[in-house]
């Protein structure tokens, strides 16, 4: 059905958004964006959330784009709300995180001069988007939304920004939405080469030490039923990502953990061990194959990959399969024979007895991994936990244990500071019948604090957990072990964030001990709405395993 | 121009603005180096081909290749370094030439099958349509006179031989297909 209204470009994108399923956005108004919150205006089934600062829009987009695994929206003026949204753009495009940023610009006669508030942001952003438009008509801007949101969402999602100049938002046309879009230029694939998928199984089959590394794709594709089938038919321990998290239950016989820098021990010493290894949408970051000339040396590799520059781009790879992660499991798992792998598990079960990665080193302290296994203990596991970036982040992948998909959520690609508060706020409004908690540093809190004015305003019941150690803690790891001990900028002076919480209007708790952690954390979670604990946390607790950098995997240290 | 470790790929690309912008940027943050690069209209409407030399050669270029294929706007990329192929470039070259030297300048040219297109009193313009590497004899001779200007178009080329398919390349292309397995 063609629709040949007239309508304004501000009426355009509500409506695309609405085709498109969102019902909130995040951001902040300015100048050249003034036209489209006045369209705004009439479409209260859009709620907007007003953030304190673009970047903080930009995480919650994307927070609410991981939980919903599909697109999330951001917006900002020109200028320098357009340069705030940068950091989460570039984080959107390294996680492949599908986000549609909405910025307005200056009206089309002053392109080019300078005017105020003028930022070249398509300029600025080519090589930190999936695809940017600068929209020079309103007769164009029917077919660049609904493109926008086409090319975030499928393939490798990632970020697309639109950048509306001002007059653009109140132009008006009879131009109507494509129903589909057609792009010579861009043909994600769907299931993987039917010759590779066959040779695939013949090395599972030939395979006696075989590994799964499951990453952000399996997710993405929304593989988890293929990957468990997969694995429990031919005996296959699962190992996964940091992105990877919450692809394959934790607490299942088969689940080795985490790989990589501050992964399980085992899990690294597995995929040293092992003689194939089954990558499923994940990168090979460097941050998860340690050393890569020495990365899983006895093993043939097989990798799934939607993206056909990441195969090869890092490890040498027996066969290479470009297509979704789903669709290829999916002709893949038939052709797989039923097998065990008695001594291989055996083995691997032996490691995690004897190097518990998993487990709290036992202290009486109140240290920064208690906080994290009392939320899991406190939530039995049924809460979605946000991340942010440092040992924080670490700890929250270590020491809880994720069942379900879209559970654990983390900037990992860019590692951007202050992600995980903002992020956390997306997340809950997406899924407002889940228990959200974000466990931040002391350092990352203080890069996005001023959101907690936008959680008090609107009332969004996150738990946030603040693991307050007074020191940018992953920076005093780094500098004690690397720089001889020579701490420069680790420290930290903090307030007592507890009160400030309290002047945002949020319920503030502080624990000072083990015993007071566990009974804040039930505080939190019997309280009706937002609440921000501070941990106050053994300060020099340092994170492990780790694989140091230049090390292999195999070189993992344990303290 | 040598071509001793230099690949060259054909791309063709969507005709819209900001996409030359978007193949240099890519080239430059993932650290590849052009040789040469010529933008112009394909035979197909709306699609520009570009001709792009680059340094370096086998796994590096299959990576650039792909890189290529992730602009949304990039719709063909054949890496024809080693195709059987016709290959071109322009050059104008001012040759400084007095006197009888002119005639010399003007048999050399002639050599090349280059065109005398401008006299002056004092030099010679010689237009040469030639490979990369013939220009680069000419020029090596030329400079026993001395090149006061040059300028180069880059390289443009094309693969010899009949069409194969009634259908254009660009239409041919398959999802994934850009991953040669
Ligand atoms: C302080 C710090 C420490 C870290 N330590 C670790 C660590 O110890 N271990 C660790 O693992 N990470 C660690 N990280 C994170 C790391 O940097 C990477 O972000 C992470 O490993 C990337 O995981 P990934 O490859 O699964 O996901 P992404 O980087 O999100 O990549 C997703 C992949 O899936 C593909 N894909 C997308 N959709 C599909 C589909 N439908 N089908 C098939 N494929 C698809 C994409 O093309 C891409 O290749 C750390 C980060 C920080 C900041
Ligand atoms: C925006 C940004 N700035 C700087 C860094 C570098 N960095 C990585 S971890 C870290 C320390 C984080 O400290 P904190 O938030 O207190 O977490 P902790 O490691 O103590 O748990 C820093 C500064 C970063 N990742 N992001
Ligand atoms: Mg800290």
């Amino acid at each position: 059905m063609i629709d040949r209204k007239v309508r304004t470009g501000g009426s355009i994108i509500c409506d695309v958004f609405l085709e498109e399923g969102v019902t909130a956005i995040f951001g902040m108004p300015g100048g050249a964006s003034l036209p489209f919150y006045d369209a705004l205006y009439d479409y209260p089934q859009i709620q907007h959330y007003l953030m304190r600062n673009e970047q903080g829009a930009g995480y919650a987009a994307d927070g609410y784009a991981r939980a919903l695994n599909s697109v999330g929206v951001a917006t900002s003026t020109s200028g320098p709300g357009a340069t705030n949204l940068v950091t989460p753009i570039a984080s959107a495009m390294m996680d492949s995180i599908p986000v549609v940023f909405l910025t307005g610009q200056v009206a089309t006669p002053f392109i080019g001069t300078d005017a105020f508030q003028e930022t070249d942001i398509t300029g600025v952003t080519i090589p930190i988007t999936k695809q940017n438009y600068l929209v020079k008509s309103v007769h164009e801007l029917p077919r660049i939304m609904k493109e926008a949101f086409y090319l975030a969402r499928s393939g490798r999602p990632g970020p697309v920004l639109v950048d509306v100049p001002k007059d653009v938002f109140l132009d008006e046309t009879d131009e109507p939405v494509p129903e589909s879009i057609e792009l010579r230029g861009y043909k994600p694939a769907g299931a993987g080469h039917r010759r590779m998928i066959r040779k695939a199984a013949e090395l599972i089959g030939q395979s006696e030490r075989p590994v799964i590394m499951a990453g952000h794709g399996v997710a993405i594709s929304g593989a988890f039923e293929e990957l468990r089938e997969l694995a429990e038919k031919a005996e296959i321990p699962v190992i996964t990502t940091l992105h990877g998290v919450g692809d394959f239950p934790e607490t299942h016989p088969l689940s080795f953990g985490m790989i990589g820098m501050h992964g399980m021990y085992y899990a690294n010493m597995a995929v040293s061990e092992c003689d194939l290894i089954i990558g499923l949408g994940l990168r090979f970051d460097d941050r998860v194959t340690g050393r890569v000339a020495d990365f899983a040396p006895k093993a043939k590799i097989i990798h799934v990959d939607i993206d056909p520059a990441e195969i090869e781009k890092v490890v040498p790879t027996a066969v290479p399969i470009v297509g979704d992660v789903k669709a290829t499991l999916q002709i893949l798992n038939p052709l797989v024979s039923a097998n065990t792998h008695t001594a291989w598990l055996e083995e691997l079960n032996r490691l995690r007895t004897n190097h518990p990665s998993h487990e709290p080193p036992p202290n009486e302290e109140f240290l920064p991994q208690h906080m994290v296994r009392y939320i899991y203990e406190a939530t039995e596991g049924e809460a979605i936990v946000v991340a942010d970036v440092g040992q924080n982040q670490m700890w929250a992948s270590q020491m809880f244990f994720y069942e379900k998909p879209y559970t654990f959520f983390s900037a990992g690609g860019l590692g951007g500071m202050g992600y995980a508060l903002p992020a956390a706020m997306g997340v809950q409004v997406a899924r407002p019948d889940q228990t959200v908690w974000c466990v931040t540093g002391d350092g990352g809190l203080q890069i996005n604090i001023q959101e907690l004015a936008a959680m008090a305003e609107y009332n969004i019941p996150v738990k946030v957990g603040v693991m307050n150690n007074a020191h940018l803690g992953m920076i005093r790891q780094w500098q004690n072990r690397f720089y001889n001990g020579r701490l420069m900028g680790a420290e930290l002076i903090n307030p007592d964030f507890a009160k400030v919480a309290e002047a945002f209007g949020i319920r503030g708790i502080r624990a000072e001990t083990q015993d007071e952690a566990r009974d804040a954390i039930s505080q939190a979670m019997e309280f009706d709405g937002p609440v921000l604990v501070d941990f106050i946390v053994d300060e020099l607790e340092d994170c492990y395993p780790m694989v140091e950098p230049g090390a292999s995997l195999a070189e993992t240290v344990e303290r | 121009m040598k071509t001793e470790g230099l690949s060259t790929l054909v791309a063709l690309v969507e005709d819209n603005p900001g996409v030359l912008t978007k193949v240099a940027t890519l080239f430059r943050r993932r650290g590849f180096n052009i040789a040469s690069l010529n933008v112009g209209h394909s035979e197909q409407p709306g699609i520009s081909r570009m001709t792009i030399v680059i340094e370096g050669t086998g796994a590096h270029i299959k990576q650039c290749e792909k890189h290529l294929y992730k602009l949304v706007e990039v719709v063909k990329v054949v890496d024809i370094t080693n195709a059987d192929r016709v290959d071109k470039e322009l050059a104008l070259v001012k040759i400084a030439a007095h006197g009888a030297e002119r005639s010399s300048v003007v048999a050399l040219a002639q050599a090349f099958d280059g065109e005398v297109v401008d006299v002056g009193r004092n030099a010679l313009i010689v237009q040469l349509t030639a490979s990369p590497y013939t220009i680069e004899r000419f020029l090596s001779l030329a400079g026993d006179f001395g090149v006061v200007e040059l300028t180069r178009t880059g390289l443009i080329t094309m693969a010899r031989g009949d069409v194969r398919r009634a259908r254009s390349p660009v239409a041919a292309r398959r999802p994934g297909s850009n991953h040669k397995e």
